[in-house]
């Protein structure tokens, strides 16, 4: 079931879908809630969508169950998008308008709120009652849920609240007779509700990140805000940098003195990070840096979704040196590759990216709690006990692997040199040819060849008996794995890449071997993928299903897509 | 007791003979002898320039990062390990050029970091064109016409921004500049020390004559209050036929690591990662 909370910016749309997420969650089922912003602090308008499911859920579907508006402007707006069984929860009193019929349902919840004791200001948590009502939940879920949701408000405050709730509620039980948006309690009791940001969030803290610098800019923000509620209890440093081109200098400081740093951006912001990530390869520093992709170019959509930062991760930086570019699919690979991102910047002294997009970002769906095991820190620095034994330390010492060993100032006896201009084994200027290729060996063959060792495998589903493959990266990977299982007769299957660099391209070219058609799937307009296995494989894939308004792929739009490929496909 | 051979390294100078470069180098030495701490404590940050090669002409760490963003990754090595002490060399187009926004923006984060600006009044690597601190009407191959924009006004930035440490030496002065540097050091908090460096090269007006002409110690005029606000932007802005080298302002303020909590604990590089317990916040999420 899909419910839509729809109103304009400063209604507390967030608010009433993160409840009723609660509640269903509390009732043991599944949830995968996304939120539709226009950059703007009032007006305009926004939604949320929540799926509740006994199953599993990943992605969103086309179409909403039940459609709760909180202002007028939303009526017309997701009129087109109800199910056709749907139904719309509207204030007509309020809203001074007509609609009538099966498809509605008329509540006057902008009434309870006044009446809850509160002003018009409450009327989202009415309508929350509203809604929980229809589904025939028990009001204690909610009570509980919305006393959580509003925990650091005043206590009449969190009593209105639940009193306009209440009053939604009862409404509902009096007047909505029909079960049929009855839910049935589910057996996924315990698990956790998190969206992609807050899996990186904790990805790093698990990671041993003590030092973060960003600056401010959508969809990453909340990276850096969600660390710095934590910053306090686990001895993190969060500096809020006056650019971009500090941010990462910084952390790429704090690096070379032993600690481990990250940074995330859009891509605006990557794109002034592009000098740094250089300066990385060449000083041979661990960093981790996010880029939480919106459309652009330039400014693009602030608080849209879009992934055609594909070509620019992996390219970015002037010169050749060895990265590894993350491209998780979900929450938990969202939170297991931050972890395993600083322990591979720290193994091979690069940088490591982490390329997600707004709509990863940003969605919350139930996961069961992370396995810690899993989840371990792995050091590759000269610890400061070994360090006592370092003499004749050089930091770009040669080596078979072309890893040098990587000690941290004051720990050793010795000085360390780093250098960004080309440099010697001591880290000393020079101007030598022939150090130089050694020093590109070692920067960039090297590494790369030990990254493409251990590169994280793909996904594979369903490849064998599919009519067509479908084949993403990153925040794709919910939407494939519903449309693929949603398809009568095992006509889908997909391959889904959390790692993009180095380009898994043994492993792609041998699944594709068994697809008998194969096609991308990619929030942007280029077809990047697509020509990035090209390149990697000299596979041509048979087309590619692109989204770029900017709006992330559903479940339903993708099969139907899938279907149309399945038939005009050109191999 | 540090010896100034505890401090030499034997990578080969690449600075013009004459170069006003080689003073600043024998200051710092100097007042890192007289510092007393040990080469591996101590970690020089650079950009690119000729002044930025500096830290490779001495034994200490050193960080030669990129043109313009030695301040950057400086306060964050103190806030790694705020037990090191931190030094930044730079030039004048790498400090107050390129490096801009961070020159403001790290005097308002106050790290307790020393940054010697090398100024030459030109930008030498690359071979003559003008920099923020060139004077006016300078021709260069760029400014064929001569300089037509103000010079910068960095010292008095400095203050104005909040700066609780502004001086300004000479390179043919080494002990009164090394000793400058050292009250640099000392200061808690960030320290500007710029020094009047003549480029042999690229600048054929503000020369050795040219300056040793001009400069006169501030500190040696008993009046001369470096803790008063408004003597000292005066103090600062006097740029001409008399320049004041010496301590210009001076002022007592919470450093970044005071007011964030660091200098109460640990270094952050000494804490503990390998098996960080999250279960405690992952209950939020429940
Ligand atoms: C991003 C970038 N832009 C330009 C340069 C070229 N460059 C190197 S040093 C320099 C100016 C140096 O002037 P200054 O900082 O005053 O130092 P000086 O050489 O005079 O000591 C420039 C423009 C560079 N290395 N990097
Ligand atoms: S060019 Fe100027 S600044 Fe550079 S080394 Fe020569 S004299 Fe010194």
């Amino acid at each position: 079931m899909t419910i839509k909370i729809s109103g304009e910016a400063g209604q507390g749309m967030q608010a009433i879908s993160t409840a009723l997420a609660k509640v269903f969650k509390k009732a043991g089922l599944h949830i995968f809630m996304n939120q539709d912003f226009m950059s703007r602090i009032r007006g305009g308008n926004n939604f949320s969508q929540l799926r509740v499911s006994e199953r599993p859920v990943f992605t969103l579907k086309g179409k909403s169950d039940i459609t709760v508006c909180l202002d007028k402007g939303s009526i017309s707006i997701h009129k087109p998008d109800m199910a056709e069984k749907g139904i719309m929860i509207t204030d007509r009193q309020k809203f001074g308008t007509e609609e009538t019929g099966p498809g509605f349902f008329d509540a006057p919840f902008y009434d309870m709120a006044k009446k809850a004791g509160g002003s018009e200001l409450f009327a989202n948590s009415a309508a929350c009652g509203v809604a929980a009502g229809i589904t025939k939940i028990s009001f204690r879920l909610v009570e509980e849920a919305l006393k959580e949701i509003f925990a650091d408000k005043p206590a009449d405050v969190i009593k209105i609240n639940i009193a306009a709730a209440k009053l939604g509620y009862d409404f509902s039980a009096k007047y909505f007779r029909s079960d049929a948006f009855a839910v049935k309690e589910g057996a996924a009791a315990g698990n956790l509700l998190m969206n992609g940001n807050e899996a990186i969030t904790l990805g790093a803290i698990r990671g041993g990140c003590k030092f973060y610098s960003a600056y401010p800019m959508s969809p990453s923000t909340s990276i850096m805000e969600n660390l710095s509620r934590y910053a306090k209890d686990f001895n993190i440093i969060v500096e809020q940098a006056e650019d971009e081109i500090a941010a990462i200098n910084m952390i790429i400081g704090a690096s070379f003195a032993g600690v481990r740093s990250m940074c995330a951006t859009s891509g605006g912001g990557f794109a002034l990070m592009v000098e740094g990530l250089s300066l990385a390869g060449m000083l041979e520093t661990p960093i981790v840096a996010v880029d939480a992709q919106r459309p652009a170019p330039a400014t693009g959509f602030p608080t849209r979704t879009e992934q055609a930062d594909l070509d620019f991760l992996i390219h970015a930086g002037h010169g050749e040196f060895a990265r590894a570019v993350f491209a998780p699919g979900t929450v938990e690979e969202a939170f297991y590759l931050t972890v395993k991102a600083f322990n591979l910047a720290e193994k091979y002294q690069i940088p490591v990216l982490i390329m997600t997009d707004q709509h990863l970002a940003d969605s919350s769906r139930d996961i069961d709690p992370f396995d810690m095991d899993k989840a371990k820190v792995e050091r590759h620095i000269i610890s400061k006990e070994d360090s006592k034994k370092v003499t004749g330390y050089k930091r770009y010492q040669l080596t078979e692997t072309g890893v040098s060993p990587m000690a941290v100032p004051s720990w050793i006896e010795d000085v360390i040199y780093a250098d960004s201009d080309e440099h010697t084994e001591e880290g000393h200027i020079t101007e030598d040819g022939k150090i130089r290729m050694s020093m590109v060996d070692k920067r960039f063959y090297k590494k790369m060849a030990l990254l493409s060792r251990e590169v994280e495998e793909p996904t594979a589903y369903n490849l064998s008996g599919a009519d067509m493959v479908l084949v993403g990266f990153g925040s794709t990977y919910g939407v494939m794995k519903e449309a693929c299982e949603a398809t009568q007769g095992k006509k889908l299957g997909f391959i889904h890449l959390s790692q993009v660099w180095p380009f898994p391209s043994d492993h792609i070219a041998g699944l594709l071997k068994r697809a008998k058609k194969a096609v991308t799937v990619e929030n942007n307009a280029g077809a990047q993928l697509a020509k990035l296995i090209r390149r990697s494989t000299g596979i041509e894939v048979d087309g590619s299903i692109l989204k770029y308004d900017g709006r992330p792929f559903n479940a339903d739009f993708l099969k139907e897509k899938a279907s149309e490929a399945v038939n005009n496909g050109r191999r | 007791m540090a010896d100034v051979k505890d401090f030499i390294s034997n990578d080969p100078i690449a600075w013009c003979p004459g170069c006003g470069d080689f003073g600043i180098l024998n200051a710092l030495k100097a007042a890192l002898v007289k510092l007393g701490r040990k080469p591996k404590d101590i970690v020089i940050a650079s950009g690119i320039g000729q002044a930025a090669k500096l830290p490779h002409y001495i034994k200490c760490n050193c960080i030669n990062g990129l043109h313009g963003r030695s301040l950057s990754y400086a306060s964050a090595v103190k806030i790694a390990n705020r037990e090191l002490t931190v030094l930044v060399t730079t030039g004048d187009g790498d400090c107050y050029g390129e490096g801009g926004n961070h020159f403001i923006h790290n005097i308002r984060r106050n790290t307790d970091i020393t940054v010697i600006v090398h100024n030459n009044q030109i930008y030498a690597l690359t071979k003559g064109q003008a920099s923020p601190s060139t004077d006016e009407g300078y021709v260069t191959k760029v400014q064929t016409q001569g300089v037509i924009s103000e010079p910068i006004r960095a010292l008095e930035m400095a203050i104005v921004l909040g700066a609780g440490f502004v001086a300004r030496g000479y390179s043919a002065d080494m002990e009164h500049l090394s000793w400058l540097i050292l009250e640099g050091i000392e200061h808690k908090g960030f320290s500007l020390v710029e020094v009047l460096q003549p480029c042999v090269s690229f600048n054929k007006k503000n020369t050795y004559e040219w300056y040793s002409k001009r400069i006169y110690k501030a500190n040696d005029d008993p009046a001369y209050d470096p803790g008063n606000y408004v003597a000292a932007l005066q103090k600062a802005s006097e740029w001409g036929d008399r320049i004041p080298i010496g301590i210009i302002y001076k002022a007592e303020k919470a450093s970044y690591e005071e007011k964030s909590g660091l200098n109460k604990r640990p270094p952050l590089v000494e804490e503990k990662i390998d098996d960080i317990d999250i279960t405690g916040i992952l209950k939020e999420y429940a």
